[in-house]
């Protein structure tokens, strides 16, 4: 499917560009320039106009990533509640440091501000999917069930 | 222990979210029914005497606000549910799309007769998109039983810009663009999406209408606080022995919070601070417990509601540190618009870090406090006017935590001038 | 009426009236930079703040209505503070190094800092550390500058419809790139240099070409030689701190002979000959009825505008060059024969309003005399420039005239500088030459006018001729739908890029607003009536130089020399059928 049959399934929405990357980011884990032209085009936008949406929001990156996304979250909750020490335990766990993906492309690690799980700190998330309270040492476990291909809770 | 009273959360444990046959066997779409059986006028009047506050944090009249909308004189109206709920430590509002929500359709389309709209949009913060599916779901129940009559709702997602909570970049994002928020006036309640007459409301301020038009204002407004009345749904976060959510009457004090409902600090350490309304939320000293959580009380003490949330930090805690946190929280949310947030919550972040690692003069701490107050009275919105606060709030009720990191360097410095 | 308090003055204004335009009423000027009276409030920038009643929050001055009983302070201490800090921010983010920038003395950023009395900065001085971008050789652009008040973006996308501009990344790392952040030229960036005008600061200017004029001037082999625009002449005077059209010809050329100009000619003389083959063309091609309607070509902004956007419709352009490139074909040629003088030494300079003339001299196909036709562009401003080097008084230059074989001119070529200019003078020789009547009243009221989009119907004894008038890319684009859906009713259509015609081109004097563009087309037209012939064809140098050399219009000498073609440009952000609507 290419990039603009993805974007067309919005076409009728006004200001749907927003879901329709939402729909290419899930797809290709990034949003391409081709992506990025098929949507203005179809959303009657400028293409700068376009480049500025994407490049404005968190979960839209115009940049490769891996195929799983692992956000830890370092608002102030979770920041007292040992989120460094996750980031360590993580960084530890997939070979890479935060920003970075690993070489076989499967995941990429990042920080992310809070994303609403506050009743169990610390917090990360893989593809949204979101783990709450764990311990360090239990993040292992967790990355293993997304080693097999469309996997985790909700495959991809 | 403390009780909660619960009102807007009084179905959890009760329903099943997915079936709308549970919501209405607990008596949900009655305020609906009701309200549709009211002129507009009336049922705004009705909501207007029952004092419900925005829940999101700005605490605007509600039926007030809806009053503007209805007069304004197009055909075309929205009721936006604002789902964004970004504050960190603060998640009220996903504990009531997850578990009732017919209560928010409801409270919708309540908002939708009143003001003369057809269609509504719930902006669902992109975090939440796993909620997607039960909101949908839910609304096309109601749509299949016959409860939104003209009313139709949309789900759309947010993208990952805490920016997005404030009700005109909210707008600006429903609308394909970035979130930046537009200056003010025109509001939204006359000129919002696409320029047309909107209502942005929270989650928790929409949950609250089914009861108030099925009971009555003068029901509603007896509850909590006379100026702020009503439950509100704390969320309690931190060094804290039961933290979670807990909704209760707004004249509940802080040390009801945080002993009552909190159970207190564990390992018995001291309370050193309490950071109430989420991260853009004032530091307030153990001597303040008292303060009632009412909007205005608040206010009154210097302090704001925000969105409900507490965040407990025991005498362990580097209070410096955690608000150069904060402060770079409000860095990375910056939209980037207007020059004193843009460029001031970095020149913040500088400026603490500086101080935490000793190498800060006087200077330095009175043009930290110099430019976050000029943000405050300058900034385009309310995220560069709130962004200083936990700064602010904390050099004022532990200032020794900043003194002591300069101390060393005014020594040596002498006047910059 | 509304009734307010401004600084304890009382003062009534019409509802809707903002605190900044009641302040002025009152003779208070409250500072501002983001705002720009031709365009849309901005509120960015959060200068202009003012503290209305008691409230602790200021109020953006551009963007609050005032109500009745409204009472504003402008300038207690407080107030002055408070803008002071966020001036002090954008300064802070900012390179220091005014002596260096094109802007230093005619940047807002820096009149800011002297009107507050900037003596130091509490702030560490930071930069964004961007690459400078010289990829177009017509403007360049200094990231590091930009203060972020997005007044190009507006101008590029809603006055131009070019869209080369947008937004990337989000807070302190936020700036405006062009489309995808990519290199300019490879944007949709059509060089007309509105951007140029709107910038407040020095983060986009002209590329700047006075050192290779100096190394000509120094070279004691090259013979250099100037030609003059339309729109400069007139308004060269604001460069010189005098009102537009201040400034005579005869003062002009002696000082453009006395900053090393070996010989002064005027592209005027090329705009009546451009009258005359173009107007032969026009007339050509309504008999034939072919790829009609004939457009203009002269602004080398709508050329590239249209072999970007409308690459499909090349072929209704008129084969004519531009009077800039006409004259350097025959500079080389013509006036060479005529003088005696080698032309391998001729360094051909043209004083243009405009900078996508620099990249029009500069494209490969423009050397029909057998060198580059046009060696070197000088906008306006950068002979404003070479002026204050050299010091020159002007209350004493002898007065000097225009030199020989290519300096006369009529009325026609002077109203080129403005939109509907060459309209006008195309109809002038186009009537005479279809009805060999003589045309009393040159004037063509029709065709004038501020709005973007104008038209008329010319009766040329019993046969309609439909003309219409775009000035501004995006009268361009709705013109060029109606020729694209085949729902063009006209035979002729005029495009200028810039709004106003050339006289508010990209290398004029700093345009601050549409105001300074009606006095400059005003000016125009009294020149225009004060000149003794107004048609092109009139011009006794234009009959010399057909008869002594190119024959007559069209000829194959002037297909040679006279005449191009276009190509489309294929950028991949502007694919033909589908039109970006231009959102505010």
């Amino acid at each position: 499917m290419e990039s603009s049959d993805i974007v067309a399934r919005y076409s009728s929405m006004p200001g749907g560009i927003i879901e329709a990357y939402h729909d290419l980011v899930d797809r290709e884990g990034f949003l391409s320039q081709e992506a990025i032209i098929a949507a203005a085009r179809c959303f009657g936008v400028s293409v700068a106009e376009a480049y500025g949406v994407a490049t404005f929001y968190s979960m839209f990156s115009v940049k490769p990533k891996g195929k799983h996304i692992v956000r830890v979250c370092r608002s102030a909750p979770c920041h007292t509640a040992g989120s460094a020490t996750m980031v360590d335990a993580l960084q530890e766990q997939l070979g890479i440091k935060i920003g970075e993906t690993t070489p076989d492309q499967r995941f990429t690690l990042e920080l992310t501000e809070c994303v609403g799980q506050c009743q169990a700190t610390p917090v990360f998330t893989i593809d949204g999917e979101p783990y709450p309270g764990l311990a360090p040492n239990a993040v292992g476990a967790v990355l293993e069930s997304y080693l097999q291909d469309g996997t985790g809770k909700e495959g991809r | 222990m403390a009780k909660e009273t619960r009102i807007i959360l009084k179905n959890l444990g009760k329903i099943d979210p997915m079936k709308i046959e549970d919501a209405v066997a607990q008596g949900g779409y009655q305020g609906l029914l009701r309200a549709r059986g009211m002129a507009a006028a009336d049922l705004i009047q009705e909501v207007k005497d029952s004092g419900l506050r925005g829940r999101g944090g700005a605490g605007f009249n509600c039926g007030q606000k809806w009053a503007f909308a209805a007069a304004a004189p197009r055909n075309e109206k929205y009721v936006v549910c604002n789902a964004d709920e970004g504050e960190p430590s603060t998640y009220k509002d996903r504990i009531i799309m997850e578990n009732d929500p017919h209560r928010l359709i409801e409270g919708m389309a309540i908002c939708a007769h009143a003001i003369g709209s057809r269609q509504g949009y719930i902006y669902l913060r992109g975090e939440y998109s796993f909620l997607s599916g039960v909101l949908t779901h839910a609304i096309d129940q109601a749509r299949e039983a016959g409860y939104l009559a003209d009313f139709d709702i949309t789900v759309r997602r947010g993208a990952g810009a805490y920016i997005c909570g404030e009700e005109t970049a909210l707008i600006e994002s429903l609308e394909g663009k970035r979130g930046e928020p537009r200056y003010k006036p025109p509001y939204p309640p006359t000129q919002g999406l696409w320029q047309l007459p909107t209502i942005v409301n929270n989650v928790e301020t929409l949950a609250n209408l089914p009861s108030i038009v099925d009971r009555g204002a003068a029901w509603f407004a007896s509850l909590g606080a006379p100026s702020y009345p009503g439950t509100k749904i704390f969320t309690l976060t931190g060094d804290i022995n039961n933290p979670g959510f807990y909704e209760v009457p707004t004249n509940t004090s802080i040390q009801d919070i945080v002993y009552g409902f909190g159970g207190g600090i564990p390992g018995d350490l001291a309370l050193q601070a309490v950071q109430i309304g989420g991260t853009s939320g004032a530091f307030v000293p153990p001597e303040m417990l008292d303060t009632p959580l009412d909007f205005d009380s608040m206010q009154y003490a210097g302090l704001t509601l925000g969105s409900g949330a507490v965040f407990v930090l025991d005498e362990t805690r580097d209070i410096l540190e955690v608000v150069t946190r904060i402060e770079a929280f409000f860095e990375h949310e910056s939209c980037g618009k207007c020059t004193p947030c843009r460029e001031g919550t970095p020149r913040l972040v500088g400026l603490l870090e500086k101080i935490a690692q000793g190498q800060g003069s006087r200077f330095d701490l009175d043009l930290a406090q110099k430019l976050g107050r000029n943000m405050t009275i300058t900034s385009l919105c309310g995220l560069g006017m709130a962004a200083p606060v936990p700064m602010l709030t904390a050099m004022q009720h532990f200032p020794a935590v900043f003194t002591d990191q300069v101390s060393i360097k005014t020594s040596e410095e002498g006047s910059p001038w | 009426m509304v009734n307010l308090t401004i600084d304890g003055q009382s003062v009534s204004v019409p509802e809707g009236t903002t605190i900044l335009e009641a302040a002025r009423a009152v003779g208070v000027r409250i500072p501002t930079l983001c705002f720009h009276p031709d365009q849309s409030i901005k509120a960015n920038c959060r200068i202009c703040m003012c503290k209305v009643g008691e409230s602790r929050v200021l109020q953006a001055a551009c963007a609050s209505p005032v109500y009745e009983g409204m009472t504003v302070d402008t300038r207690s201490p407080g107030v002055i503070e408070a803008r002071k800090l966020n001036l002090q921010l954008l300064l802070a983010n900012h390179p220091q190094d005014c002596l260096n920038c094109i802007r230093n003395g005619a940047c807002q950023l820096q009149d800011l800092a002297a009107e507050f009395y900037v003596r130091d900065n509490p702030f560490e001085i930071k930069s964004r550390h961007m690459e400078k971008d010289f990829s177009t050789p017509s403007l360049f652009r200094d990231p590091d500058k930009c203060i972020l008040c997005r007044r190009c973006i507006e101008v590029c996308s809603v006055v131009q419809t070019v869209n080369a501009y947008g937004m990337q990344g989000r807070g302190i790392s936020s700036i405006v790139v062009p489309t995808m952040g990519e290199k300019q030229i490879e944007s949709t960036c059509i060089m007309c240099g509105q951007c140029i005008h709107v910038c407040p600061v020095g983060a986009i200017n002209e590329v700047e070409e006075i050192d290779k004029f100096m190394e000509a001037v120094a070279d004691p082999d090259k013979i250099v030689v100037t030609q003059i625009a339309p729109s400069v002449r007139l308004a060269v005077a604001e460069e010189i701190g005098r009102r537009t059209g201040e400034l005579s010809m005869e003062s002009f050329v002696s000082a453009l002979r006395h900053v090393g100009f070996d010989y002064v000619l005027s592209t005027n003389y090329t705009a009546d000959l451009t009258i005359v083959e173009e107007g032969s063309e026009l007339l050509k091609r309504i008999k034939e009825n072919d790829r009609l309607p004939v457009i203009t070509s002269c602004s080398p902004g709508w050329i590239n505008f249209c072999e970007t956007f409308f690459p499909d419709m090349l072929e209704h352009l008129s084969s004519c060059k531009s009077p800039q490139q006409m004259f350097g074909a025959l500079v080389k040629t013509y006036w060479a024969e005529k003088m005696g003088a080698d032309p391998s030494r001729i360094y051909s300079v043209s004083i243009m309003p405009c900078v996508a003339k620099k990249y029009e001299a500069a494209r490969p196909e423009m050397n029909a005399s057998g060198y580059r036709d046009v060696d070197l562009v000088l906008t306006t401003r950068e002979v404003g420039r070479l002026f204050r080097l050299n010091r020159l008084d002007f209350s004493k230059l002898a007065p000097s005239q225009l030199d020989s074989w290519m300096g006369n001119f009529t009325g026609a070529a002077v109203i080129f500088g403005t939109s509907g200019g060459v309209t006008e003078a195309a109809l002038r020789t186009a009537y005479e030459l279809a009805t060999g009547e003589l045309l009393e009243d040159v004037e063509f009221q029709a065709v004038r006018g501020r709005e973007n989009i104008r038209e008329a119907e010319i009766d040329m004894k019993g046969t309609k001729v439909n003309v219409a008038v775009g000035h501004s890319t995006r009268a361009a684009r709705e013109l060029m739908e109606q020729v694209r859906s085949g729902q063009s009713k006209y035979h002729f259509i005029e495009i200028m890029a810039c709004p106003g015609g050339c006289i508010g081109g990209g290398g004029q004097p700093l345009t601050r607003s549409d105001q300074q563009r009606a006095e400059r087309i005003q000016a125009i037209y009294l020149e225009d009536q004060a000149q003794q012939l107004r048609k092109s064809h009139e011009n006794p140098q234009i009959k010399t130089l057909y008869d002594d050399y190119l024959g007559a219009p069209l000829s194959e000498k002037s297909h040679q020399l006279l005449h191009t073609h276009y190509h489309p440009a294929n950028n991949r952000y502007a694919v033909p059928g589908w039109n970006p609507q231009a959102t505010n």
